[in-house]
């Protein structure tokens, strides 16, 4: 399956490798170079590519690319749904998955790999299996292991391993036993010119994040399971019971993690939260244009609408910006043409603003384009799902329970 | 380079110290000074020093900085010797980063690799799982020919290891055995057998992988496994998931025949062709013979689909193409929803799965077009992501949403991204050819974008235009006059030269135009890009034949540019086109031609997806990605004519318990279930055999079977509508009254019967009932049942129904008797099976069913089946009194049999009975509440004479509340509003299972899911039969036979969910007893215990 894995960083240099299977020369990778040499933006490049003898898979993430080389026919999902686990480990054992991070800690990314695959095929790829066969640094830990010279490393197979429950390991203790869960609803937009909308959706997940002793098996129910039109679930769910009872029957993994994904059925219709009119224009005859953004609230609920900014992808030919915003800063990055404009709370009384005269490289031939991705959260809508109560069987003690709901945009976006 | 100095110093330094302390002052003073110069050489020098001391610490810190320079692809091959001498150590972690070294380098220094083999050998004894684990994983790792005797060796022993981690291990180590010496893959297969038949969901993916990697077209390895393997699936981790469902269709694709037949019916559930079929088109039915899926293949379909709901892509994928290659064509919906969904997911993610939807959407609109709007382009997505939404797109546009695509794509024209508003120009294009309807509009849209300001839209449009007006180019003479007018702003090379060719096919259309057009590209002729060159001499060419007068000049002129162009491709057709215009001497014959050949009309281009041709490979696959064959691709085959034998699948022989696998189920079924069957042989000798009929519906052999089935649906048609005018129908007089007829026609076939071997015969006979039922997703009354329970009614309706229904469940034979059923009944004798036949195939036949039946359960053991047969009184209850009734009073009772039409469904009996004086109409069930109830209502009674009453049977799902269902019970004129509140009993059904599993189950249910009370017991209830009797008539569950005196067990699962239910009574002294409840529901236990009390505490 997976042969090697080539860690690369944004300007082309490899700076991890590791071979589950035979060693395969760096050489390999020119021909990735080739395709994202062609591709320019690093997005765009193809993630599987076709090489005499091999084939390349690769992903793009926090300006890394994971490269795998594969030798034989596979799933691409398989792999890159692989690769995607790795980069989520790494940033769950460190905190971020960039090129820093893992070349200070390469020896234990390195034994990480070494664990999460045996010749090629997935072996141990459970967070909770992984952290008790090697376990995360902490300042602490670095600090008792020097002093005593003993290990990250696990010494026993860890349980989660064998047991039902792959996914949670055994023997957790916690003094204040708490279980957190965020309901967070995204709604992907597309707006068009005049404001009307093209596309709207509501996806939700819900983040849990469980500290509790033992083996608790937990059951989470829902007012409203009916608006959930589509799902998918952590491993740890039973399924039937959903099926069944519409409430998910779970004993969770320790710590943080996905409980589920869903989303949320298309009949009802989504209430976009905001306005925007927008006027945007370019003089054939001068190199400059003008621009003017109001925002204004629409179906809110009585609720405040927080952290919204605007972005704006400009023309390559906008050279600067000379703007007032009546609320709010922006800034102008004049590499990338990204026209941000933080705004903050929404304030329905005086509606912000943004507006002013671009300076352009002479006069732009082509229409200009730009999006806009709005970003709200603290917002509940009405058709938001939501949790009717959590019970605990299996422990004793009692939890500290604990729910919040947030409502932000996802891929929200205004076409001009 | 600084930071490692400084790191190297320090280390040296230490070493230096380290030195020091034992004394060698000589070494202390090199080792600083490596650390002070250090080269990359040097620096090694300084690690194997490091190695070389005798503290851990030391030793751990240079293994970790050997491991990082592996990491970053560095060679450190010359520490071999020094490194391998600690493989032994004791510290795990410094022994983790030997083997970590060990793996890299062993093939480079196999010589000294060997000097750690002994240790991995000894480690392989080792009382530890996991150090067993590693130590084979890191010698199955070192890439060792010599070694290979050793490794074969060490997988044979690990795969018969206790623990199922070591033997997951074994499985991947055969595959780095077989990479590493092919030849040994006989021995291999040998242990991948063994493997396959681990019951561990932990082995189940890596033996499937290695099976897909040593052997792939074994199938026949898979054959025994193939139930389990499905039934496991929802367990098996999710890798291992993504590797079986992929075998598994391949699997699937040989075993089964295709679902995709003509109108065929498939789905089991579709009540409605039954009834129809048995009411009226009953002959039509037997003719047409639809086809019916294999219970196997149907268990397949059935297993995936929750993984549809998986949180790994690759899972959701995989499960989505075995639903494209395997599932009968109205099912396939089902994936689509969660493909969309996997749309969020990452780019790289998303690339995939639009590229199989691309491939799913040309020959299946219908699936996706619900979910349109999803595959809107954003201007965030990367450039590979929009073209294949914009092929998506264009490949479901129809004339119902063609104006809301075009809308679409007039906003992506106009994006930044040039690449991709070309590409959306062909997708208009293509939609113009595809559509009708849209061609004029597209193409006036296309010649609006003529005088867009951007080269390359304007380029292809032109492009396109082209291919459109060759499809229909009468009418367009002023498209290309406008087309000529662009011409002199155009520059792109492909552009010019489609204007031009455009021109010269259709010059005889602007005879004024073309020829000035020649004159200009006559000016310009050196500077053009060749490809327009070439137009330019075509276009030449054909002026000169339709226009000669005007153009023989400028046609002269251009040849002889041609003729020394640079390019030879030019030249060539230069020489060429003037032989074949310019009459001379030479030319010959061909020169009369020279109209035809070039102003022949050409056939228009057909605009087709890029994707057309893909789905010849299996989707998901690499192969498909890349739209060329990947190494090691697995055609797909195309499904056989005639499905292979469908009993290789069946598992006869019961493996002897291992230690670590759940039980296997039929050893201690067929011991409980044995009374049963003896009464049953008992009574049918008794009775001169006349419950052979129902025998011979589940266990005869498949041919016969199939059959008799036919018969006895007609016949319990006749006899069960009899029955139920008769207002006194009874499921145990019709049901011999039917044997009773078929022993007049099967006498031959019951002697036949009895000289089978008879371990065979009882387990086909008991398993016949339940399974056949599961393997259906229906559950049919079971007809051994239905002996014992007398008082059990039956309606034509559902008699004929699970007759029919149990023909479903027996697909196979049904399709490959198609020629014998023509024969008429009396001939039966003549066509029964030969001798030899017989017992075998209902040997297996009912194996299979065993094999089913723990499909509802599947991640449950084995060991316990659900049965049917339930004894004590049935209580029957009120529903509707006479006098509010205007007349029509309807009584219910639970038969306590699983219901028909769905398994989660808890089968209801309804009396209906007319006490008015005039007939009633159209008796029906009308609004049902809670909205979401499911009900499987009965079909509409006609009529209802006076004083006539009739027995229909429901099904309610009640989801496992006590929770009334309420409805409506209407008549012509009237509608009643009626409920059923159904006992907390009656939401179960029995379970059969030994004492063992019963303390198994119930050491699972303990704490919460435990209830329990002391209860004083009635002095009449404290003999065994008198308890059970008191049980069952309060709940259905089932007796479980019990060693001791003052124990009393019975267990039950809920219908609805199939969670356990065990209820235990422990009499203690003096008539007070404990009774214990144990299940997940506490909310059904507790109420169990409360009615269970009172029953008990009744006198």
């Amino acid at each position: 399956m997976i042969h090697s894995l080539f860690l690369i960083n944004h300007s082309g240099d490899i700076f991890l490798e590791k071979h589950w299977k035979s060693v395969i020369s760096r050489s390999v990778c020119d021909y990735f170079f080739e395709a994202r040499e062609k591709a320019v933006d690093p997005e765009n490049v193809p993630p599987v590519l076709q090489t005499p003898h091999h084939y390349l898979i690769s992903i793009y993430r926090g300006k890394l690319f994971f490269l795998s080389v594969i030798q034989t026919e596979v799933a691409p999902l398989f792999v890159i749904e692989f690769l995607h686990r790795v980069a989520d480990t790494i940033q769950d054992y460190f905190g971020e998955c960039s090129e820093g991070i893992i070349k200070d800690n390469i020896v234990t990314v390195y034994e990480l790999l070494e664990e999460m695959l045996d010749n090629g095929f997935p072996l141990a790829t459970e967070s909770n299996v992984l952290k008790e066969m090697i376990r995360p640094p902490t300042i602490l830990r670095s600090v008792v292991n020097t002093l005593t010279g003993s290990s990250n490393v696990g010494d026993t197979l860890p349980t989660g391993q064998l047991s039902n429950v792959p996914w949670r390991r055994a023997g957790v203790k916690y003094t204040n036993n708490e279980a957190y869960f965020d309901v967070i609803e995204e709604i992907d937009a597309i707006l068009d010119k005049s404001g009307t909308t093209v596309f709207a959706e509501i996806q939700g997940v819900i983040e849990a994040c469980v500290r509790l002793t033992g083996m608790p098996d937990l059951t989470l129910s829902f007012m409203n399971p009916r608006l959930l039109d589509d799902v998918s679930f952590h491993p740890c769910v039973r399924f039937k019971r959903w099926e069944s009872e519409r409430v998910l029957s779970f004993i969770p993994p320790d710590g943080n993690f996905t409980l589920m994904n869903y989303h949320v059925s298309s009949q009802n219709l989504v209430a976009i939260p905001v306005y925007v009119k927008q006027s945007i224009s370019f003089f054939e005859t001068g190199p400059c244009g003008r621009l003017d953004i109001t925002i204004g609230p629409k179906q809110t609920m009585g609720k405040t609408v927080e952290n919204m900014m605007v972005t704006i992808h400009m023309p390559k030919a906008v050279l600067n910006a000379n703007l007032t915003a009546t609320q709010g800063t922006y800034t102008y990055d004049l590499t990338t043409k990204v026209l941000v404009w933080d705004i903050g709370k929404l304030n329905p009384q005086k509606l912000p603003n943004l507006r002013g005269s671009l300076s352009t490289q002479l006069a732009i031939s082509g229409n200009p384009r730009y999006i806009m991705t709005l970003k709200l959260s603290q917002l509940m809508l009405v058709d938001c799902l939501k949790v009717s109560r959590l019970d605990m069987y299996g422990e004793k003690y009692k939890p500290f329970k604990g729910v919040k709901y947030l409502t932000k945009a996802g891929k929200f976006q205004v076409r001009t | 380079m600084s930071t490692s100095a400084l790191y190297n110093d320090q280390g040296g330094a230490e070493a230096a110290v380290e030195a020091g302390q034992e004394s060698t002052p000589t070494s202390s003073g090199t080792g600083a000074a490596f650390g002070l110069f250090s080269t990359d050489f040097k620096k090694n020098e300084d690690l194997k020093e490091m190695l070389e001391s005798n503290k851990e610490s030391l030793k751990l810190e240079a293994m970790k900085r050997i491991v990082g320079l592996i990491a970053k692809g560095k060679n450190s091959s010359e520490l071999f010797p020094a490194v391998v001498k600690n493989v032994a150590s004791k510290n795990i972690e410094l022994k983790k980063l030997v083997y970590v070294y060990l793996v890299r380098y062993a093939e480079e220094q196999q010589d000294l690799a060997l000097l750690s083999i002994s240790t991995f050998q000894r480690a392989l004894k080792d009382p530890n799982q996991f150090i067993r684990a590693s130590a084979l994983r890191v010698l199955s790792s070192i890439r060792v020919p010599i070694i290979v005797p050793i490794m074969m060796l060490a997988i044979k022993e690990a795969a018969a290891d206790l623990s199922p981690y070591v033997r997951k291990t074994s499985a991947h180590a055969i595959q780095k055995l077989y990479s590493l010496d092919p030849d040994q893959k006989e021995q291999l297969i040998e242990v991948i057998e063994k493997l396959l038949k681990d019951k561990s969901t932990l082995v189940a993916g890596s033996v499937v992988m290695a099976f897909e990697e040593v052997c792939p077209d074994r199938i026949d390895l898979i054959h025994k496994n193939y139930r389990k393997l499905c039934n496991l699936l929802v367990d098996v981790e999710e890798w291992g998931q993504v590797v079986i469902i992929s075998m598994l269709t391949r699997y699937a694709r040989t075993q089964f025949t295709s679902p995709w037949t003509e109108g065929a019916t498939f789905d089991e559930n579709n009540e409605k062709t039954f009834y129809d079929s048995d009411s009226e088109e009953k002959k039509e039915q037997t003719e047409a013979k639809p086809y019916i899926m294999d219970p196997d293949h149907r268990l397949l379909l059935r297993n995936t689909k929750p993984l549809l709901q998986s949180r790994n892509t690759a899972v959701v994928m995989s499960v989505a193409q075995l639903y494209w290659h395997l599932a009968p064509k109205h099912e396939v919906n089902i994936v689509t929803k969660s493909l969309v969904r996997l749309l969020r997911s990452h780019r790289e993610v998303q690339f995939i799965v639009l590229q199989n939807i691309a491939t799913m959407s040309i020959q299946r609109k219908g699936m996706f077009e619900p979910f349109m709007k999803s595959f809107y382009v954003r201007s965030t997505d990367a450039t590979h992501i929009k073209t294949l939404k914009l092929e998506i797109l264009t490949n479901l546009a129809n004339e119902a949403n063609i104006s809301t695509i075009l809308r679409e794509f007039q906003t992506y024209v106009k994006s930044q991204d040039k690449a991709f508003a070309a590409a959306t120009i062909q997708a208009i294009g293509r939609c113009a050819t595809n559509i009708s309807e849209v061609t004029d509009t597209c193409l006036n849209g296309l010649v609006l974008l003529l005088s867009n300001r951007d080269e390359t839209v304007v380029a292809e449009s032109v492009v396109v235009i082209k291919k459109l007006l060759q499809t229909q180019p009468t009418q367009h003479s002023e498209i290309i006059k406008h087309m000529a007018k662009l011409f002199d702003n155009i520059t792109v090379p492909m552009a010019r030269a489609s204007i031009l060719w455009l021109m010269g096919e259709y010059c005889e259309r602007v005879p004024k135009i073309a020829p000035d057009v020649l004159r200009k590209m006559a000016k310009t002729f050196t500077a053009e890009e060749d490809i327009v060159k070439l137009q330019i001499v075509n276009l030449a060419a054909k002026l000169y034949l339709t226009n000669s007068k005007q153009t023989k000049l400028l046609t002269q002129y251009i040849l002889n540019l041609g003729k020394y162009d640079q390019n030879y491709d030019i030249r060539d057709r230069t020489r060429f086109i003037r032989q074949l215009i310019v009459p001379n001497e030479k030319s010959g014959a061909l020169n009369k031609y020279a109209r035809r050949i070039l102003l022949a009309p050409k056939p228009a281009p057909v605009l087709e997806s890029a994707f057309k041709d893909r789905d010849r490979f299996q989707l998901g696959t690499l192969s498909h990605s890349i739209n060329s064959k990947a190494t090691g691709y697995q055609e797909l085959s195309d499904w056989p004519a005639v499905a292979p034998d469908q009993s290789v699948r069946n598992v006869e022989v019961i493996e002897p318990v291992k230690e670590w696998a759940p039980l296997v189920g039929k050893t201690k079924k067929s011991k409980s279930d044995d009374k049963f069957y003896s009464d049953d042989e008992e009574e049918k000798e008794e009775e001169g055999s006349a419950s052979s009929g129902n025998e011979d519906s589940s266990s005869s052999s498949e041919e016969s079977d199939s059959e008799s089935e036919e018969e006895s649906s007609e016949e319990s048609e006749k006899t069960s509508t009899d029955s139920g005018k008769s207002s006194s129908g009874s499921e145990n007089s019709s049901s011999e009254s039917e044997s009773e007829q078929k022993k007049k026609k099967k006498t031959k076939k019951a002697p036949q019967k009895k000289s089978k071997p008879t371990a065979a015969d009882s387990d086909s006979d008991e398993n016949g009932n339940g399974p056949v039922a599961q393997a259906s997703s229906s559950s049919p009354e079971s007809s051994s049942g239905s002996e014992t329970d007398s008082e059990d009614d039956s309606d034509s309706d559902s008699l004929a129904a699970q007759k029919k229904k149990k023909s479903d469940a027996k697909s196979k034979p049904k399709v490959e008797v198609k020629s014998k059923k023509e024969v008429s009944l009396l001939d039966l004798d003549d066509f029964s099976p030969a001798p030899t036949n017989a017992p075998k195939s209902s040997f297996l036949s009912s194996s299979l069913l065993s094999d089913l039946e723990g499909l509802s359960l599947s991640n449950i053991s084995s060991t316990m089946q659900v049965t049917t047969p339930s004894f004590g009184p049935v209580k029957t209850y009120e529903l509707l009194h006479h006098m509010t009734g205007k007349g029509l009073s309807a009584k219910y009772h639970f038969p306590r049999q699983p219901c028909l039409y769905e398994p989660s469904m808890v089968a209801v009996q309804v009396i209906l009975t007319n006490s008015s004086d005039h007939s009633l109409e159209e008796i029906h069930i009308g609004e049902r509440s809670p909205a979401g109830l499911n009900i499987h209502c009965f079909n509409t009674i006609e009529r209802l004479e006076p004083e006539a009453s009739v027995t229909v049977s429901m099904g309610i799902d009640f989801s496992d509340s006590t929770q009334a269902a309420n409805f409506q019970l209407c008549t012509k004129e009237n509608q009643f509003s009626v409920s059923i509140q159904p006992a907390v009993g009656e939401l179960l059904m029995p379970s059969t299972m030994t004492e063992q599993d019963f303390t198994k189950e119930q050491g699972k249910l303990l704490g919460m899911n435990e209830t329990s009370a002391t209860i004083t017991m009635a002095t009449a209830n404290t003999s065994s039969q008198a308890i059970s009797k008191q049980v069952l008539s309060v709940a259905n569950v089932g007796v479980v036979s019990s060693s001791q005196n003052n124990f009393h067990r019975f267990a039950g699962r809920t219908v609805s969910s199939g969670a356990l239910v065990l209820v235990s009574l422990e009499l203690k002294e003096s008539s007070s007893a404990l009774l214990t409840i144990n299940t997940e529901k506490s909310v059904m236990a507790s109420m169990l215990l409360r009615d269970l009390k009172q029953a008990l505490t009744q006198a």
